[in-house]
């Protein structure tokens, strides 16, 4: 099988529209939470999220850097997102000008959990108020969930397979997962893969605040809202932005001495098979999706030694991951930390798992995994494992597992290591 | 230019993202300004909402130029 590497990195997040910002912001145990500002949300049982700023903002994003002015009216946020974050991948492996040859080699995967919702809602009310007749020709395209893979593809002319995961918040980790099969199984030489998201709206937030998904009683301190694994917890922050690497065949990176970050080394996939929402009480699908993509991998349980978790900040979720954690890895388990960066930057839902990723291939980079803030009271089950609590931690890292379940009982869990 | 032509220009400025000194009268939507069929289509829905005229989807493709939109105004409105 031909081994798939990652030589290019690109982040739109809460806490910096590009990857070097982001990063420091999250080793440097900030928040990216805030009261809601992209509408008025006065009316809302949660009234927080992590926002990507504006561009005046000290880590804010500017749409205009790398998406035309035109496709910015045209598309939902997540779309501008992803084009922006893919550009910049593209960029950091030196792949912006690659000649028809290779382009018809590369393609795109880049996903969604939810799409072009705010835009959903604003038209339907278009549709509403004023009439068919005034819906916008460019509605339908502007928040299909492929359609960041489409835009990617015409910008850069990538010819290659133009794919888009839709897995909830599962999406980040399958479309890196896929990808990676794609370019193993010889239909593609680069992909770029991740996934992107924007549904911090009047509906987004009170559509997961009816399913008792969201944070509701830290309105007044949106900063201590994300708390993984503390007993506090009581659901999870809306954070929107994007995360798309370039994933490369490693002879193909090999030969043209491209920067190397890490290797795909195993990807596990599975279904709960259970409810809508609520995960296995077992965690048995977690489980089986981080079993499958460590012995995909061919490394020992002790290699892993960061798993940066799904950790949402849910009362259920983040036990019962831990549990499957526990039982996976055994005695293990003592030797690795495991944190959740949704406590800085809420959860991108489906560009969670492509964003998180990045930062497990930054903390085998810089040797220091990311802390889990406000994790000031552990609950009962956390006893006996390192998760990195307030602050980033120094340590070895050469091996990591980052994991993502969604919505639908599906879950990812992807398996990285040092080149 | 006219008061018409003044409003037209801005809302293809707008819309499409080009520089207001391309936006001429005899600029082709398409050929000079960069815009496919669907942009024609927002623009004339912006136009619509502008002038409060009804531009029918036989006139709308006649318009194929910044003059074409500024006369079908002239002519339509109020």
């Amino acid at each position: 099988m031909r081994r798939v590497v990652v030589t290019g990195l690109g982040l739109v997040t809460p806490l910096g529209a590009d990857v070097e910002t982001a990063w420091r912001n999250i080793i440097g145990s900030k928040s990216g939470a805030g009261p809601i500002t992209h509408f008025d949300p006065s009316d809302q049982k949660c009234r927080i999220a992590c926002e990507v700023k504006g561009k005046d903002h000290e880590y804010g994003f500017d749409p205009g850097k790398r998406v035309d002015h035109k496709v910015q009216r045209q598309v939902d946020p997540f779309i501008v997102y992803g084009i922006d974050a893919a550009g910049q991948a593209l960029e950091d492996a030196g792949l912006t000008d690659m000649p028809e040859s290779e382009r018809i080699r590369a393609g795109c995967s880049i996903g969604s959990g939810i799409g072009g919702l705010p835009g959903i809602e604003s038209e339907s009310i278009v549709r509403h108020e004023k009439g068919p007749g005034r819906v916008s020709p460019h509605f339908v395209h502007g928040r299909l969930i492929n359609l960041v893979s489409g835009q990617v593809s015409i910008k850069y002319g990538l010819m290659g397979p133009n794919h888009a995961v839709v897995t909830a918040c599962s999406t980040g980790a399958h479309a890196i997962g896929d990808a990676a099969r794609m370019i193993a199984l010889d239909d593609a030489d680069v992909m770029l893969a991740g996934g992107a998201e924007s549904a911090i709206c009047p509906l987004g937030i009170a559509g997961f605040a009816q399913a008792r998904a969201l944070s509701t009683n830290f309105n007044d301190q949106p900063e201590k809202a994300s708390r993984p694994y503390d007993r506090d917890r009581d659901g999870f922050v809306m954070g929107e932005g994007a995360g798309v690497v370039v994933l490369e065949e490693y002879e193909h990176a090999k030969a043209r001495g491209a920067k190397i970050y890490a290797e795909v080394v195993g990807y596990g996939l599975s279904g709960d098979a259970y409810h809508v929402t609520a995960p296995h009480p077992e965690g048995a699908g977690a489980f089986r999706s981080m079993e499958m993509a460590m012995r995909k991998s061919g490394l020992d349980l002790t290699d892993i030694d960061y798993i940066n978790a799904h950790g949402t900040s849910t009362p259920l979720g983040d036990e019962l991951e831990l549990g499957a954690v526990r039982k996976l890895f055994g005695n293990a388990v003592g030797t690795l930390s495991m944190s959740s960066t949704k406590s800085a930057i809420g959860h991108l839902l489906g560009g969670a798992g492509a964003v998180e990723s990045i930062f497990c291939i930054l903390a085998m980079r810089d040797g220091i995994v990311p802390p889990t803030l406000n994790l000031d009271n552990p609950s009962e089950n956390c006893a006996g494992v390192d998760l990195v609590p307030h602050v980033a931690k120094e340590r070895k890292v050469k091996a990591v597992l980052n994991n993502s379940f969604g919505f639908g009982g599906t879950n990812a869990s992807l398996v990285m290591k040092a080149v | 230019m006219s008061e018409t032509a003044d409003r037209v220009k801005k809302i293809v400025v707008e819309h499409l993202g080009v520089e207001a000194d391309k936006v001429t009268e005899d600029a082709s939507f398409i050929d000079d300004l960069g815009a496919d069929s669907l942009d024609i289509v927002e623009l004339v829905m912006a136009f619509e909402e502008e002038f409060g005229v009804e531009i029918p989807d036989d006139a709308a493709e006649k318009i194929t130029t910044v003059k074409d939109a500024i006369n079908y105004i002239d002519e339509h409105q109020g």
